[in-house]
């Protein structure tokens, strides 16, 4: 019974304390680097983009939301053809990032994108990427997978060795 | 005659507009406890929330679902706005200021407020649906259960002042306020008066958590306006009725007039009411019918021997 | 039956297997590489490594490769035991040391065996730092992408592409841990049966080049099971949509069909179906005239089908449900088989011999059992790809089944019965008209006409039963062929003789059954093998109609009006000349077909067909199977099935008995019933009510994606998900999660198991058949107490001509298919136009190799460049059947040059 008047003393006393309230718009909260937010498509640092079209993203997307085609150029380098995200069905949970092999999806401290129209939230590639490499700077996919792309061939790669010499008979 | 109609709009215009505020009131001072800033965007100090809530109230489809029972679908919400109008009839909010000054006023206030259990039953019964139902059952027994005891609690009241009507009980408030000889009983009206109400923590029959909505579940917009303006409606009668029974209603210094002195003392009760379901949290069905038989009910009716034993003492 | 205990469980196994093959079919889950049901066992990989205990007290055991090790009884053995556990995962780790860090743009990604047994073993963190090896890959044609850093050296596919296949130009090289799998140098696999290493590797190293080209996951495919329509063996696939095209065709294990390949074409065919050749809306064509703009089509159709004046044409690449429609709405007497007269005479010739006779039709696997093989004027490669496998499988087999008893070797044995078997090969007799890709294999391979075919066939069939009359005017080499393939076939236990529809002879069709009936005469268990031009032939065929000339004919006497035509090209079915005449001279011609061609240009009214992945259907195969196959994706387009088409047209004629059918069920329980010869294929699989738990079998995967993103652009709100009114099968992922009826599997998936080798966790054993037995119905038996109503009229001998060449059909696995010529990899493997003359006739002639030669048959000029080969028979001239841009001539026929 007690507890009850003191609680309702301790919630009394809150009239005095400070708001917790950011008085958004006019007040905008400060969001950690971290933050869940806008889902964009960085690019390696030679301005490439990161996407290699793997389709784990959209696999890991528990409402299923991110849709791609992957297609390659006359190299081989991989890239979606086509990446679209329904934003109106992302729940901005992360999985399409940590699912991302290339660091290519990443959310964004960014949550500003209401739209009156639903259909304005389907974003397209265009609409995705961003001149960046986000949060990962420095990574480069290509650098580290075995295939050949234009301007890497078969051993260039990280820790690579020159293509075996089929016809070599030395031991 | 027409002051008669002047108070009845009077007291009708001023009800039906403390009960649309308090909704702002309530949700302001929510935030005020939770450290939030509540609704502030609409006109100043979010006041116009009142006047956005009320027209999406009356705009909202009014759905009746086709599995519910129309008539008394249709009926339910207002027998709960009628019955807590009609308790207002008695209530005095300054000598000159009551619509019928009955001088079985304080059991026409019980009679009405027991009819209030009806809207509950029947709206939960005509909803035709298993959580509105439940939410019926729970709420006519909880009425049936602390109606007994809120009026026993009451009778100490009558026994002091001897008397029915409430102006009269007011009256005879002039040297003490019953608060002081009635201290366990008005305790008790005051945990009663928040049941009939079914509002946090006795609000069981709606219980959001577990039953949806409870014996309103199926309803919307004016329909549910009803129920939700009946609500505050009742928060208002019960704080009166507490100002009038045992703080001696319009009584109080002169230099603000009777009336005034009401409604400040019942803005207080109300902010009480506010404050409990801030802090509170909603005990379990069968724990509250335990307090209410066990606790209050045992007490209610030793208040009313020990006081009528008092009065009969003092008065031999 | 041998008592094992595995992990302190007792099991009983089957005899004569090995401990990985019993664990598997135990449903155990082991991991392994190189071993493989059709390939056996080689213990390369060491990744099946199981512990083994001498008996109950021994504690400490030892390992061993469990696919090395014959069950025993009372055999103990722990797959969980912590060495053995820890074995596996560092031979994993040692594999991985050099395979890329390539998964997120490996096509085998998320079908990978390498990957399902890299996380059944546990192996999870990399412990190696250092360099990692390459390869430069090869070009190797338009199926197959080649990427070797991949490889973990599992030999898998050497020993499927040179030891169960047959293929030459893929091979090991170099040495030490630079083992390379290639070929000698970059070019075009030339097996028909590369499509298979993109199933057979275990990892990514062949993938699946037509996939490549618009790449999706296995598990965003949604699937269906389905049957090939390349040619008329009826093997079971598995098609996979995404993005309303269809993807990849993958393997569908049926132990009496396909077991676990496929060939080429039917693998790369498919992408007619994307082709945009399409016909996507249903059009008509109007009069000038003709006031009746705006009416709906089946309205149009309905105006224009007179009374006794509207015939149908029915099509051997059409379900056999669509062509019971037609036959039906049209009436018995109005139904044309879309045909050739040729084809016709082939078909209907085998369907008798299979009916009436007393020797029943080999099934593939049948086949791959058989002990002496005789080709009747076929070349298998050419005209029933898989057919060749089995055969390849036979003779393969054979010299095993003897070494097996004398080094006491068991079966799966592989790299020790390859070793004890060194080049033996069983009997094969081969007769064709050139040589073909088995002659290698054959102990006799002879090349001459077709007639003279036929004539060793009698000739044979007379040393094997004196009712047969003797072959007068034999030639000595011909005697000795006859005596030395009556010889081997005499002492056959189950052989096999082969023919059909590649010889263009009927007579070399009846020398076959000659031989197989003389056999069963002498009480052996002979089988007979017949191929059939098309998915359907044998369908149509049963189903029986008026020959295709007759219907010319009847259009000629001005008594056929209105022609519907189902799914069919008349100009590859008749003479161009026929064909324009009876095109000129009905009123109207409504088609129903999925690609535009010639014979669409003459239709009035066309209504978009679904082809075998928009429709639901059954095909007779050449061994008089029935097999259903399954629509993969609904399109949003008009396309519908052709029977629903017709049973719409019935519909709106007020047809008697059609009006009131409208799905699957019905239609099939219908022909079920009307036509007795196809009873039964009401029960092919479970009906439309079917459920399991009260849920339909989902076509997509449970990680199927993007469903709430795949039409956003067009409409953010999703529609509701097309719906399957005609069988048990939906297409969403939403459904029954378990193992569905084996009939319609939509794709093999078990956890854990995401490659093509959960297909383990279907079968009764590894290797063995599906859970609920084999998809499929026979529809033809031997007739139980079979006369053998022997064909006594020998064809004369072929005698070559001056003047003259005989024109003899040769058929192309890529190119004489009428539907897999639209998918740019076959297209691109298409051969160019040709007329093959032996050296001797191009001297007479004077033409050298590349020049043209020019010469008329029934009015029609052909200008074909020669192609020289000297195992044509003299004075026969060979030219390619159905190649895009190739008029059909109508072969076998003597030509004048």
């Amino acid at each position: 019974m007690l507890s009850l008047v003191r609680s309702m003393w301790l919630i009394f006393l809150h009239m005095f304390h400070k708001r917790e309230t950011f008085q958004y718009p006019e007040q905008k909260a400060p969001l950690p680097a971290r933050w869940r937010g806008r889902i964009a498509l960085t690019r390696d640092p030679d301005g490439g983009e990161r996407c290699v079209g793997c389709y784990l993203c959209a696999a890991a997307c528990p409402v299923d939301c991110i849709s791609l085609q992957a297609t390659e150029d006359d190299s081989g380098r991989r890239y979606p053809e086509f990446f679209r995200i329904n934003f109106s069905r992302c729940i901005f949970c992360g999985f399409c990032e940590e699912a991302c092999p290339t660091y290519a999806i990443q959310l964004l401290p960014d949550y500003e994108m209401a739209e009156y129209n639903r259909q304005n939230l389907v974003y397209e590639k265009k609409d995705l990427l961003i001149d960046s490499e986000g949060k990962y700077p420095g990574y480069n996919y290509y650098n580290i997978a075995g295939m050949a792309i234009r301007g890497k061939d078969k051993g260039d790669a990280h820790q690579e060795e020159p293509p075996v010499d089929v016809k070599s008979l030395i031991p | 005659m027409t002051n008669f109609w002047w108070i009845i709009g009077g007291v009708l215009f001023a009800l039906l507009n403390t009960a649309a505020g308090l909704i702002w009131v309530e949700r302001r001072m929510l935030a005020l406890w939770q450290d939030r800033y509540g609704p502030n965007r609409a006109g100043p100090f979010g006041l116009l929330v009142v006047l956005a809530d009320t027209i999406k109230l009356f705009f909202k489809e009014d759905w009746i679902p086709p599995f519910a029972d129309k008539v008394v679908f249709v009926f339910a919400p207002a027998v709960v706005m009628l019955s807590v109008l009609m308790s207002f009839v008695v209530m005095p909010f300054a000598p000159q200021i009551i619509v019928a000054d009955l001088n079985i006023g304080l059991l026409f206030f019980l009679a009405m407020s027991s009819l209030g259990v009806y809207s509950v039953v029947l709206g939960g019964w005509a909803s035709n649906n298993k959580y509105a139902l439940l939410g019926a059952m729970r709420g006519a027994s909880q009425m049936i259960s602390y109606e007994v005891f809120m009026g026993l609690a009451l009778m100490g009241v009558v026994v002091l002042s001897g008397s029915f009507n409430l102006r009269e009980i007011v009256e005879a408030q002039k040297t003490v306020w019953f608060i002081v000889p009635q201290f366990i009983g008005f305790l008790i009206f005051l945990v009663a008066g928040v049941a009939e109400t079914h509002r946090l923590p006795f609000d069981i029959p709606e219980a959001e958590s577990e039953l949806v909505a409870g014996f309103h579940s199926e309803y919307s917009g004016m329909k549910f306006g009803m129920f939700f303006i009946g609500e505050y409606l009742g928060i208002t009668l019960i704080s009166g009725m507490l100002v009038t029974l045992y703080f001696g209603g319009w009584l109080g210094p002169a230099f603000l007039p009777p009336v005034l002195w009401f409604v400040i003392k019942t803005f207080a009760f109300i902010m009480l009411f506010i404050l409990f379901r801030a802090s509170m949290p909603r005990p379990r069905y069968d724990q509250l019918m335990e307090y209410g038989w066990k606790v209050l009910f045992p007490l209610s009716i030793l208040n009313l021997m020990v006081t009528a034993a008092i009065k009969l003492w003092l008065n031999t | 039956m041998p008592i094992i205990n595995i992990d302190n469980k007792t099991y009983e196994v089957k005899e004569g297997k090995n401990l990985l093959e019993a664990c598997l079919s135990l449903g155990l889950n082991l991991p392994y590489f190189c071993w493989h049901p059709a390939l056996g066992a080689v213990g390369a990989c060491r990744q099946c490594a199981v512990k083994v205990f001498k008996d109950e007290d021994d504690k400490k055991g030892r390992i061993i490769m469990s696919c090395m090790e014959p069950v025993k009884d009372q055999q103990r053995v722990s797959i969980e035991d912590s060495d053995a556990k820890k074995f596996r995962e560092q031979v994993i780790g040692w594999l991985m040391t050099n395979h890329p860090h390539d998964c997120a743009v490996c096509d085998e990604g998320g079908a990978c065996h390498l990957q399902d047994m890299t996380v059944m073993t546990g192996h999870s963190y990399r412990d190696y730092h250092f360099t990692k090896r390459t390869y430069n890959n090869q070009y190797l044609g338009p199926f197959l992408n080649h990427e070797m850093n991949r490889c973990i050296q599992c030999y898998r596919c050497v020993r499927f592409y040179k030891d169960f296949a047959g293929g030459k130009d893929l091979d090991v090289f170099a040495a030490h841990n630079h083992v390379y799998f290639g070929r000698q140098q970059e070019g075009v696999l030339e097996s028909e049966f590369s499509g298979n290493l993109a199933e057979v590797c275990p990892t990514g190293v062949f993938t699946d080049k037509t996939l490549k080209q618009h790449y999706t996951r296995k598990w965003d495919l949604t699937s269906a099971a389905s049957v090939c329509q390349g040619c008329g063996l009826g093997c079971n696939i598995i098609a996979g949509e995404r993005y309303g095209a269809l993807r990849q065709i993958t393997n569908r294990f049926n132990s009496a069909v396909n077991g676990y390949f496929l060939c080429d074409r039917g693998r790369y065919g498919y992408e007619f179906v994307n082709s945009p050749q399409r016909i996507k809306t249903p059009m008509v064509y109007h009069g000038p005239s003709e006031l009746s703009n705006g009416i709906p089509v089946l309205q149009h159709i309905h105006r224009r089908m007179k009374p006794g004046k509207t015939i149908g044409i029915g099509s051997p690449r059409a379900s056999l449900e669509s062509n019971a429609v037609l036959k039906e709405l049209v009436g018995e007497e109005n139904f044309y088989l879309g045909v050739s007269a040729g084809d016709h005479d082939l078909v209907s010739l085998a369907l008798k011999v299979l009916q009436q006779g007393p020797v029943r039709a080999a099934s593939l696997q049948e086949a791959a059992a058989a002990d002496v093989v005789l080709i009747l004027g076929e070349d298998l490669t050419n005209t029933a790809p898989m057919l060749a496998l089995s055969v390849r499988q036979a003779v393969r087999r054979i010299p095993v089944e003897e070494v097996i008893n004398t080094v006491h070797v068991p079966a799966w044995q592989d790299a020790a019965i390859r070793e004890a078997v060194q080049e033996n090969k069983g009997p094969l007799y081969i007769l064709n008209v050139q040589q073909t890709k088995l002659d290698e294999l054959a102990k006799g391979a002879w090349h001459t006409a077709p007639d003279n075919i036929a004539r060793i066939g009698f000739g044979v069939s007379h040393l094997l039963s004196d009712k047969m009359p003797e072959v007068t005017g034999m030639s000595e080499q011909g005697k000795a062929i006859a005596a030395e393939i009556a010889e081997a076939l005499k002492h056959a236990k189950n052989p096999l003789i082969i023919a059909g529809y590649g010889s263009g002879s009927e007579a070399v069709i009846k020398s076959a059954a000659n031989v197989a009936w003389a056999l069963h005469d002498l009480g052996i268990d002979a089988m007979l093998a017949f191929t059939v031009p098309e998915c359907n032939s044998m369908g149509l065929e049963m189903l029986g109609g008026h020959r295709l000339e007759s219907a010319v004919d009847r259009a000629l006497n001005n008594e056929a009006d209105t022609v519907i035509i189902l799914e069919n090209d008349l100009y590859r079915r008749l003479n161009q000349h026929r064909a324009e005449h009876f095109f000129d001279k009905v009123q109207d011609v409504i088609l129903l077909d999925h690609l535009y061609n010639p014979t669409a240009e003459k239709a009035t009214i066309i209504l978009p067909a679904g082809t075998f992945a928009e429709s639901d259907g059954t095909l007779v195969n050449n061994e008089g199977r029935a097999q259903r196959f399954f629509q993969v994706f609904s399109s949003n387009t008009a396309v519908q099935e052709s029977w629903r088409w017709l049973l719409q047209i019935a519909a709106a004629n007020g047809h008697a008995t059609l009006s009131s059918l409208k799905h699957l069920d019905e239609v099939v329980s219908h022909i079920a019933v009307t036509c007795p010869v196809f009873h039964g294929i009401d029960t092919l699989t479970p009906g439309a009510g079917f459920r399991i738990a009260g849920q339909k079998v989902p076509r997509e995967p449970h990680r199927y994606s993007g469903r709430t993103a795949m039409q956003a652009n067009i409409q953010v709100s999703e529609p509701k998900p097309p719906e399957d009114p005609d069988t048990a099968l939906s297409f969403t992922m939403e459904g029954y999660r378990g193992e569905p009826p084996s009939s319609m599997i939509p794709f093999f998936w078990a956890p854990g198991w995401n490659s093509v080798q959960s297909v383990n966790k279907f079968q009764t054993e590894t290797g063995g058949p599906l859970h609920d037995g084999d998809g499929g119905k026979r529809l033809i038996e031997p007739h139980p107490n079979g006369q053998t109503p022997f064909y006594t009229e020998v064809p004369e001998p072929y005698l070559p001509l001056t003047e003259h060449l005989l024109l003899v059909p040769l058929y192309h696995i890529y190119g004489s298919e009428e539907l897999s010529v639209h998918t740019p990899g076959i297209a691109e493997r298409i051969p160019a136009p040709y007329i093959m003359l032996h050296g001797e006739d191009a001297k007479r002639l004077q033409v050298a190799n590349g020049h043209r030669l020019h010469f008329m048959d029934n009015g029609h000029h052909y200008t074909l460049p020669v192609i020289i080969n000297n195992t044509l028979q003299q004075g026969a001239a060979g030219i390619p059947v159905g190649l895009p841009g190739v008029q059909i001539a109508e072969a076998p026929q003597l030509i004048k040059v």
